[in-house]
Protein backbone atom coordinates (compact mmCIF):
# COMPACT_ATOMS: atom_id res chain seq x y z
CA UNK A 1 0.00 0.00 0.00
CA UNK A 2 2.86 2.36 0.82
CA UNK A 3 4.52 1.69 -2.52
CA UNK A 4 1.26 2.39 -4.33
CA UNK A 5 0.99 5.76 -2.61
CA UNK A 6 4.60 6.57 -3.52
CA UNK A 7 3.88 5.65 -7.13
CA UNK A 8 0.83 7.94 -7.23
CA UNK A 9 2.83 10.82 -5.72
CA UNK A 10 5.66 10.31 -8.22
CA UNK A 11 3.20 10.21 -11.12
CA UNK A 12 1.54 13.40 -9.92
CA UNK A 13 4.94 15.05 -9.57
CA UNK A 14 5.84 14.05 -13.11
CA UNK A 15 2.52 15.48 -14.33
CA UNK A 16 3.17 18.79 -12.57
CA UNK A 17 6.69 18.94 -14.01
CA UNK A 18 5.27 18.23 -17.46
CA UNK A 19 2.64 20.97 -17.12
CA UNK A 20 4.85 23.69 -15.64
CA UNK A 21 6.42 24.32 -19.04
CA UNK A 22 3.14 25.86 -20.19
CA UNK A 23 2.95 28.33 -17.29
CA UNK A 24 3.85 31.95 -18.09
CA UNK A 25 7.24 32.99 -16.75
CA UNK A 26 7.38 34.91 -13.48
CA UNK A 27 6.47 38.58 -13.84
CA UNK A 28 5.51 38.22 -17.52
CA UNK A 29 3.49 41.37 -18.42
CA UNK A 30 1.55 39.52 -21.12
CA UNK A 31 0.46 36.68 -18.81
CA UNK A 32 -3.34 36.29 -18.60
CA UNK A 33 -3.34 37.14 -14.88
CA UNK A 34 -1.68 40.49 -15.61
CA UNK A 35 -3.99 41.49 -18.46
CA UNK A 36 -7.41 41.44 -16.78
CA UNK A 37 -7.84 44.05 -14.01
CA UNK A 38 -4.25 44.80 -12.96
CA UNK A 39 -3.60 47.43 -15.69
CA UNK A 40 -6.86 49.18 -14.76
CA UNK A 41 -5.86 49.35 -11.07
CA UNK A 42 -2.39 50.63 -11.87
CA UNK A 43 -3.65 53.31 -14.27
CA UNK A 44 -6.76 54.51 -12.45
CA UNK A 45 -6.31 53.90 -8.71
CA UNK A 46 -4.63 57.28 -8.07
CA UNK A 47 -7.31 59.40 -9.76
CA UNK A 48 -10.19 57.29 -8.43
CA UNK A 49 -9.15 56.93 -4.80
CA UNK A 50 -6.45 59.62 -4.26
CA UNK A 51 -4.24 56.90 -2.81
CA UNK A 52 -0.68 56.65 -4.16
CA UNK A 53 -0.22 53.16 -2.73
CA UNK A 54 -1.92 50.83 -5.21
CA UNK A 55 -1.79 47.91 -2.78
CA UNK A 56 -3.81 49.80 -0.14
CA UNK A 57 -6.32 50.99 -2.75
CA UNK A 58 -6.87 47.45 -4.03
CA UNK A 59 -6.91 45.91 -0.55
CA UNK A 60 -9.35 48.27 1.14
CA UNK A 61 -11.36 49.72 -1.75
CA UNK A 62 -11.59 47.54 -4.85
CA UNK A 63 -11.38 44.34 -2.82
CA UNK A 64 -13.14 45.61 0.29
CA UNK A 65 -15.26 42.52 0.69
CA UNK A 66 -12.15 40.36 0.78
CA UNK A 67 -10.58 42.42 3.55
CA UNK A 68 -13.84 42.38 5.50
CA UNK A 69 -13.74 38.59 5.29
CA UNK A 70 -10.12 38.52 6.48
CA UNK A 71 -10.99 40.68 9.48
CA UNK A 72 -13.89 38.38 10.31
CA UNK A 73 -11.53 35.38 10.09
CA UNK A 74 -9.07 36.97 12.54
CA UNK A 75 -11.88 37.96 14.88
CA UNK A 76 -13.29 34.42 14.74
CA UNK A 77 -9.86 33.00 15.60
CA UNK A 78 -9.71 35.27 18.64
CA UNK A 79 -13.24 34.27 19.62
CA UNK A 80 -12.38 30.57 19.34
CA UNK A 81 -9.30 31.08 21.55
CA UNK A 82 -11.46 32.95 24.05
CA UNK A 83 -14.03 30.18 24.23
CA UNK A 84 -11.57 27.28 24.30
CA UNK A 85 -8.87 28.62 26.62
CA UNK A 86 -10.69 30.73 29.20
CA UNK A 87 -10.40 29.64 32.80
CA UNK A 88 -11.95 30.46 36.12
CA UNK A 89 -15.27 31.73 34.85
CA UNK A 90 -18.10 31.02 37.26
CA UNK A 91 -20.45 29.72 34.63
CA UNK A 92 -17.94 27.58 32.79
CA UNK A 93 -18.83 24.03 31.83
CA UNK A 94 -15.88 22.54 33.70
CA UNK A 95 -17.12 23.80 37.05
CA UNK A 96 -20.72 22.90 36.45
CA UNK A 97 -19.83 19.27 35.89
CA UNK A 98 -18.31 18.84 39.32
CA UNK B 1 3.19 35.45 35.56
CA UNK B 2 5.19 32.81 37.32
CA UNK B 3 8.75 33.44 38.48
CA UNK B 4 8.46 37.14 37.92
CA UNK B 5 10.90 39.44 39.69
CA UNK B 6 11.67 43.11 39.39
CA UNK B 7 14.47 44.03 37.05
CA UNK B 8 15.20 47.74 36.83
CA UNK B 9 17.03 47.57 33.49
CA UNK B 10 14.23 45.67 31.75
CA UNK B 11 11.54 47.89 33.24
CA UNK B 12 13.20 51.17 32.31
CA UNK B 13 14.10 50.06 28.79
CA UNK B 14 10.55 48.84 28.14
CA UNK B 15 9.03 52.01 29.59
CA UNK B 16 11.14 54.05 27.17
CA UNK B 17 10.50 51.73 24.23
CA UNK B 18 6.72 51.30 24.41
CA UNK B 19 5.67 54.87 23.44
CA UNK B 20 7.92 54.78 20.40
CA UNK B 21 6.53 51.40 19.35
CA UNK B 22 3.02 52.79 19.68
CA UNK B 23 3.85 55.94 17.69
CA UNK B 24 5.34 53.75 14.98
CA UNK B 25 2.15 51.64 15.00
CA UNK B 26 -0.02 54.72 14.46
CA UNK B 27 2.35 55.87 11.73
CA UNK B 28 2.02 52.50 9.96
CA UNK B 29 -1.78 52.60 10.24
CA UNK B 30 -2.28 56.21 9.14
CA UNK B 31 0.48 56.25 6.52
CA UNK B 32 -0.80 53.12 4.77
CA UNK B 33 -2.02 55.27 1.88
CA UNK B 34 1.50 56.34 0.97
CA UNK B 35 3.84 53.58 2.07
CA UNK B 36 3.76 49.87 2.87
CA UNK B 37 1.55 49.26 5.88
CA UNK B 38 -2.06 49.44 6.88
CA UNK B 39 -4.49 48.10 9.40
CA UNK B 40 -3.19 44.56 9.80
CA UNK B 41 0.46 45.52 10.23
CA UNK B 42 -0.22 48.54 12.43
CA UNK B 43 -2.61 46.59 14.64
CA UNK B 44 0.00 43.89 15.10
CA UNK B 45 2.67 46.41 16.14
CA UNK B 46 0.21 48.03 18.56
CA UNK B 47 -0.56 44.62 20.07
CA UNK B 48 3.19 43.94 20.35
CA UNK B 49 3.62 47.12 22.42
CA UNK B 50 0.83 46.09 24.80
CA UNK B 51 2.23 42.57 25.10
CA UNK B 52 5.67 44.03 25.86
CA UNK B 53 4.06 45.97 28.73
CA UNK B 54 2.53 42.77 30.08
CA UNK B 55 5.78 40.83 29.83
CA UNK B 56 8.08 43.41 31.37
CA UNK B 57 6.11 45.25 34.04
CA UNK B 58 4.39 43.91 37.11
CA UNK B 59 1.15 44.80 38.81
CA UNK B 60 -1.31 47.44 37.72
CA UNK B 61 0.79 49.04 35.01
CA UNK B 62 1.04 45.79 33.09
CA UNK B 63 -2.74 45.85 32.69
CA UNK B 64 -2.84 49.27 31.05
CA UNK B 65 -4.93 47.76 28.27
CA UNK B 66 -7.10 45.45 30.32
CA UNK B 67 -8.36 42.10 29.11
CA UNK B 68 -11.96 43.27 29.21
CA UNK B 69 -11.03 46.32 27.15
CA UNK B 70 -9.43 44.09 24.51
CA UNK B 71 -12.39 41.75 24.42
CA UNK B 72 -14.82 44.57 23.74
CA UNK B 73 -12.56 46.37 21.27
CA UNK B 74 -12.40 43.44 18.81
CA UNK B 75 -16.10 43.47 17.86
CA UNK B 76 -15.95 47.29 17.86
CA UNK B 77 -13.26 47.28 15.17
CA UNK B 78 -15.29 44.86 13.09
CA UNK B 79 -18.34 47.10 13.67
CA UNK B 80 -16.44 50.13 12.29
CA UNK B 81 -15.65 48.21 9.11
CA UNK B 82 -19.18 46.92 8.65
CA UNK B 83 -20.65 50.27 9.69
CA UNK B 84 -18.69 52.18 7.04
CA UNK B 85 -19.98 49.72 4.45
CA UNK B 86 -23.51 50.02 5.76
CA UNK B 87 -23.28 53.84 5.82
CA UNK B 88 -22.43 53.80 2.12
CA UNK B 89 -25.36 51.45 1.53
CA UNK B 90 -27.78 53.73 3.38
CA UNK B 91 -26.48 56.82 1.57
CA UNK B 92 -27.43 55.37 -1.80
CA UNK B 93 -24.37 53.46 -3.01
CA UNK B 94 -23.47 49.80 -2.89
CA UNK B 95 -22.12 48.07 0.22
CA UNK B 96 -18.53 49.26 0.90
CA UNK B 97 -18.78 51.77 -1.97
CA UNK B 98 -16.97 54.61 -0.17
CA UNK B 99 -17.71 57.16 -2.91
CA UNK B 100 -21.25 57.46 -1.53
CA UNK B 101 -20.33 58.06 2.11
CA UNK B 102 -22.44 60.94 3.48
CA UNK B 103 -19.65 63.34 4.47
CA UNK B 104 -20.09 66.92 3.27
CA UNK B 105 -17.53 69.03 1.34
CA UNK B 106 -15.74 65.99 -0.08
CA UNK B 107 -15.80 64.69 -3.63
CA UNK B 108 -15.68 61.10 -4.87
CA UNK B 109 -11.95 60.26 -4.82
CA UNK B 110 -11.39 62.00 -1.47
CA UNK B 111 -14.38 60.20 0.01
CA UNK B 112 -12.85 56.90 -1.07
CA UNK B 113 -9.54 58.03 0.48
CA UNK B 114 -11.37 58.71 3.76
CA UNK B 115 -13.30 55.44 3.52
CA UNK B 116 -10.05 53.47 3.16
CA UNK B 117 -8.66 55.26 6.23
CA UNK B 118 -11.74 54.48 8.36
CA UNK B 119 -11.69 50.85 7.28
CA UNK B 120 -7.98 50.55 8.08
CA UNK B 121 -8.59 51.94 11.57
CA UNK B 122 -11.34 49.36 12.07
CA UNK B 123 -9.05 46.55 10.93
CA UNK B 124 -6.24 47.82 13.20
CA UNK B 125 -8.48 47.90 16.28
CA UNK B 126 -9.81 44.42 15.50
CA UNK B 127 -6.36 42.88 14.99
CA UNK B 128 -4.93 44.64 18.08
CA UNK B 129 -7.74 43.42 20.30
CA UNK B 130 -7.72 39.89 18.91
CA UNK B 131 -3.98 39.39 19.36
CA UNK B 132 -4.11 40.83 22.87
CA UNK B 133 -7.08 38.64 23.75
CA UNK B 134 -5.32 35.50 22.50
CA UNK B 135 -2.19 36.39 24.52
CA UNK B 136 -4.29 36.98 27.63
CA UNK B 137 -6.06 33.63 27.30
CA UNK B 138 -2.77 31.81 26.78
CA UNK B 139 -1.05 33.43 29.77
CA UNK B 140 -4.06 33.32 32.08
CA UNK B 141 -3.26 30.06 33.84
CA UNK B 142 0.21 31.05 34.98
CA UNK B 143 -0.82 34.00 37.12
Amino acid sequence: MKWLALLVVCLFGALVFYAQGDLPSYGDPSAPANLHVSPYYIQHSLEETETPNVVTAVLADYRGYDTLGETVVIFTAGLACFLLLRRGCEGSIRKRRR
Amino acid sequence: MKDQYENVVVEVICRILVPFVQIFAFYVILHGHYSPGGGFQGGTILAASAILLRLSLTGKEARKFSSRFANSLGPFGLLIYGGVGLLALIAGGMYLDYAHLPFPFLLGPYLRHLGILLVEIGVALGVFATLLSIFDRLSEGSE
